[in-house]
């Protein structure tokens, strides 16, 4: 658990000292060698190209020109003002009712309309982030376990785990069938759980997916929920990308489920839902996690535990405004979604020049790329390791590879792409295609008297991986070194 | 299988308290000039409302802190996505800066040693995170802030055992009292982690002496432990004495980048100074690398708002505002805590002799029917209900002698704050007169109200929900 600082006696205590925080980890490799050599258009053009960020800068502008036209909603403009002193006093950790009101009507309005939410039931936390923290502060004591369906958000084994001393186990899902979870993974891995005589309070999962941008049709939620009904578990729902799905079916929120089900197949009292305006709308910095829960003793002590992590009243002032003009809202939800569609078929596309694939998915501002028949050996973590390297020292980007997700199956790699402009999305691209196309080249020429007519696809393939892996090889000889370790500018919060 | 963790059914978030409970009734009849005249003044409320003025100005004069711009040019993006948890430097440094001018710049305060977090509420916890393990104590002198209950022991799982104070020395704390709570920490068999003391003190309103830091600084350093001050009302002391923190005495003992200085923690916060509390603004300032590591880290869990951060380091950083808003404060400050003490006086009632904090520490025991807390409880019951004052009972900040009261006066206006002492007056001479009614009748009437105030008492055990405050 991590050795107990000295410090002349006096000590620390173990969470303080040991690494549950998770940054230790070798996902952080890629932000400390992109921190020391970061790409700008003009000022750094061969820099490090941060494709491991999952932030959504693409509507930034439209919040921008609603905050202008609209001083009143600040208390720090001569027309919002006169509301200076009650906001800057306001502490009450029921947040302010317009705040709640507008919160509520926004993510009904992210889902469609198709659920609606009572302002009474939302409880702010410091976002997600405090919002994961804080359900389970309520919904499990120390040691005892949540499922988590992998892969999954890295920071979760932070968030999840370490002052609340609950134990994580993974669901694993597999690429065999595009890593869709099912109940009978549940089922298994509960079993599994219990067996080992541990206390499973709950399965925590987030979606749309992060790292899948993928989500869960209706059935397998509807069955999710008869399931945790069953074994009288809870079911956190972590919907923060749900106003992120541009294609394909509409988002099923867990909340639409609680609704649909009969009565007798749902104990809603163990359904909750974590939210936050850091991904949809694009403000991380501005702190807003929610919790929504069905269980009124959940609610009640969510909201006690608020305190430890309350909206600024200046915030919760501008966004309920913002948030409960209708017509902004209209027009943010419909032009994030057609802008996050452009931008994934731009990137999947160029992708797709490359010869690389990505999971199909309609959600999430990331895309989860197949890398594995880039693999020196496709069974090893060390080669996605040793790949992920070459991709920010040669290819200068940083992605994230999929071990960091907890991912059991080498050779995936998370890519981002909401949070850059549109020119560094295709220097991006740009560098992909020379990358594998140059390293095709030495193949072909090298190749050429050694070529073995095949008599099947896969055999051509299983060469031309092979010999990409040789290309690779040369690469991999070519004595990479891991980027140094430099204390981390970057916070754990930015995946 | 128990459904919920323990800590939503256990009462450790210790809301069911009285201090709490007078709030309630506050909000279901509370005060207004104009709409509800006879409704109860809330003085249970530590805000600091005096000099909303000065900022409101500031803010006419800056409009691109107003604006989200700097230099003419729109940040807004910046801080949208801005979520380090470093924190946006400038407002670390102008906070350093604040809290150093608040000590007269006679210590200096690394920014690389703030942690920020969202409140001093979060900055408590959070220490206690980083400093305790489930079952260990930490040392606290009463009276202290009720909330303390909650913010370092619930989610933590610490324990705090408390350091007696009494009214004979003026509550100060002694070495004796300070042995006598590790002794009985250690019989409780709890491991003492460390002191924690509130400086300038909340409920009193008293700064520590010299004699008591040098006392806390000799005793952690015997004792091997923490000591973390809670300086959140420093920059509210009013009276010719200027504060001393923690931080001065290290520094005149030459112990500042001593072993010991590691085991000094400083909390601050915005929430008094500047009475922003709605803005979520805390502060750990430690010498300890790996708490202010580990300390950053959690901080994840409550960082401050991007656009409150800005907003505060270009007031923060405007040192003409800064020397202004504290010289103004401190003296708007002082008249309006002698308007309290001299109503209080108008009513036969004193005081603790205090030059700090936003609060007097009232003694009404001559008030009680007994010397007991069943009868410091009636007498709150009466000044809520029948004076329809909401004052915060000794009891609720675990003071060992019943009859004690915080009052708070920034609050509100002078007009209030003239119309509540009335109403106290009305009461006292009332009771005075009262109290010419045969013994024997008073007794009947003391045992039926121990009974009723024990039923209320349990009856709203159960109701939920209060605001958040000191």
């Amino acid at each position: 658990m991590g050795s107990l600082k000295k410090n002349g006696g006096a000590i620390l205590s173990r969470i303080a000292t040991n690494d549950h925080h998770g940054e230790n980890s070798e996902y952080f490799d890629g932000w400390k060698s992109y921190d020391k050599d970061p790409f700008h258009h003009s000022r750094n053009p061969c820099g490090i190209i941060q494709m491991g960020l999952a932030e959504n800068q693409l509507c930034l502008e439209l919040i921008e020109g609603w905050i202008k036209d609209n001083p009143k909603a600040s208390i720090c403009t001569p027309e919002g003002v006169g509301q200076f002193g009650d906001i800057a006093i306001f502490q009450d950790y029921h947040g302010l009712k317009e705040f709640r009101q507008a919160i509520a009507h926004f993510m009904g309005k992210a889902r469609g309309g198709r659920v609606t939410f009572d302002p009474e039931r939302i409880v702010m936390s410091g976002g997600a982030t405090g919002a994961n923290e804080t359900i389970m502060f309520c919904l499990a004591d120390p040691g005892d376990v949540f499922l988590v369906p992998s892969p999954y958000y890295a920071a979760f084994d932070r968030d999840l785990r370490w002052r609340t001393g609950v134990e994580i186990i993974p669901v694993h899902c597999y690429s065999s069938n595009s890593f869709k979870l099912t109940v009978e993974a549940v089922e298994w891995a509960y079993k599994k759980a219990q067996e080992s005589n541990k206390k499973v309070k709950g399965l925590i999962l987030t979606n749309p997916s992060n790292p899948l941008g993928t989500m869960l049709d209706k059935d397998t939620l509807k069955n999710l929920v008869r399931f945790v009904t069953r074994k009288n578990i809870h079911l956190v729902v972590d919907e923060i990308y749900a106003g992120t799905v541009f294609a394909g079916e509409n988002f099923v929120s867990v909340a639409e489920v609680v609704n649909n089900v009969d009565s007798y197949e749902v104990n809603v009292d163990l359904i909750h839902i974590v939210y936050s305006l850091s991904k949809d709308m694009g403000l991380p910095g501005f702190r807003v996690g929610i919790i929504y829960s069905y269980n009124d003793l959940v609610v009640s002590c969510a909201r006690k535990m608020s305190s430890f992590g309350l909206v600024s009243s200046q915030t919760q002032l501008m966004l309920a405004s913002m948030l409960s003009d209708d017509r902004f809202v209209e027009i943010f939800l419909t032009e994030n979604s057609r802008r996050l569609k452009i931008r994934h078929e731009d990137y999947t596309s160029g992708l797709k020049k490359a010869g690389i694939t990505c999971l199909t998915s309609n959600a999430g501002l990331f895309v989860w790329m197949d890398l594995r028949h880039l693999l020196r050996d496709r069974n090893s973590f060390e080669s996605e390791i040793e790949l992920w390297h070459i991709i920010i020292d040669k290819v200068k980007l940083n992605v994230s590879p999929g071990s960091s997700f907890h991912c059991t199956e080498p050779g995936w790699f998370r890519a981002c792409f909401a949070n850059m402009d549109d020119d560094t999305l295709h220097a991006a691209l740009r560098r992909i295609q020379a990358f594998v196309s140059k390293n095709h080249k030495i193949v072909e020429n090298s190749s050429d008297s050694d070529q073995i007519v095949q008599s099947n696809n896969v055999k051509k393939q299983k060469w031309k991986q092979s010999n990409l892996r040789l290309s690779f090889r040369r690469l991999y000889e070519d004595g990479l070194s891991s980027p140094g370790i430099m204390s981390p500018r970057s916070p754990l919060l930015r995946t | 299988m128990k459904q919920l963790s323990t800590k939503v059914t256990s009462n450790a978030h210790g809301q069911d308290s009285s201090y709490f409970l007078g709030w309630e009734e506050y909000e279901k009849n509370p005060y207004d000039e104009i709409k509800n005249p006879n409704g109860i003044i809330q003085m249970g409320l530590a805000e600091n409302q005096l000099c909303f003025d000065l900022i409101e100005t500031w803010l006419a004069k800056n409009p691109d802190a107003a604006g989200l711009k700097k230099d003419g040019q729109s940040i807004f993006k910046e801080l949208a996505l801005f979520q380090d948890y470093h924190g946006l430097p400038e407002f670390k440094k102008a906070l350093a800066e604040f809290m150093e001018e608040i000590r007269g710049n006679r210590v200096t305060f690394d920014p690389s040693k703030i942690v920020l977090a969202a409140g001093s509420t979060s900055a408590n916890e959070t220490l206690m995170f980083c400093l305790a393990e489930p079952g260990d104590a930490f040392l606290l002198p009463t009276p202290y802030y009720p909330g303390f209950d909650r913010d370092l022991k619930w989610r933590t799982g610490a324990e705090i055992v408390p350091i007696h104070c009494s009214s004979s020395n003026g509550f100060q704390i002694t070495e004796s009292a300070l042995q006598q709570a590790y002794q009985q920490a250690q019989k409780l068999d709890l491991k003492v982690k460390g002191v924690l003391v509130t400086n300038p003190s909340n409920p009193l309103g008293t700064m520590l002496t010299r004699r008591e830091l040098n006392l806390l600084v000799e005793f952690i350093t015997s004792k091997n432990i923490h000591l973390i001050s809670d300086e959140i009302y420093s920059g509210t002391v009013f009276g010719f004495e200027q504060f001393v923190s923690v931080m001065d005495v290290l520094k005149d003992k030459k112990l500042e980048n001593s072993e010991v200085s590691k085991r000094v923690h400083v909390v601050y916060s915005l929430s008094k100074d500047l009475g922003l509390p709605g803005f979520r603004v805390g502060a750990i300032y430690s010498n300890d690398e790996m708490v202010v590591s580990a300390a950053t880290k959690m901080s994840s869990f409550g960082l401050v708002s991007s656009q409150t951060q800005y907003l505060l380091s270009a007031l923060l950083s405007d040192k003409k505002f800064t020397s202004t808003y504290l010289d103004e404060n401190q003296k708007r400050l002082k008249i309006r805590q002698r308007q309290l003490v001299s109503g209080l006086e108008a009513a036969g009632v004193t005081c603790l002799k205090s030059n700090a904090g936003l609060f007097c520490w009232v003694d009404m025991r001559h008030l009680l029917d007994t010397n007991t807390f069943e009868a410091e409880l009636e007498l709150w019951k009466k000044i809520v209900y029948e004076v329809k004052l909401n004052i915060s009972p000794g009891s609720s900040c675990h003071c060992t002698e019943p009859g004690w009261f915080r009052v708070c006066f920034a609050n509100m206006s002078e007009e209030t704050l003239d119309l509540a002492m009335g109403r106290l007056k009305e009461y006292v001479e009332s009771t005075d007169s009262r109290r010419s009614i045969s013994k024997s009748s008073h007794e009947r009437i003391k045992s039926l109200r121990k009974r009723t105030v024990s039923n209320w008492v349990f009856r709203v055990s159960w109701t939920d929900r209060v605001p958040d405050e000191r």
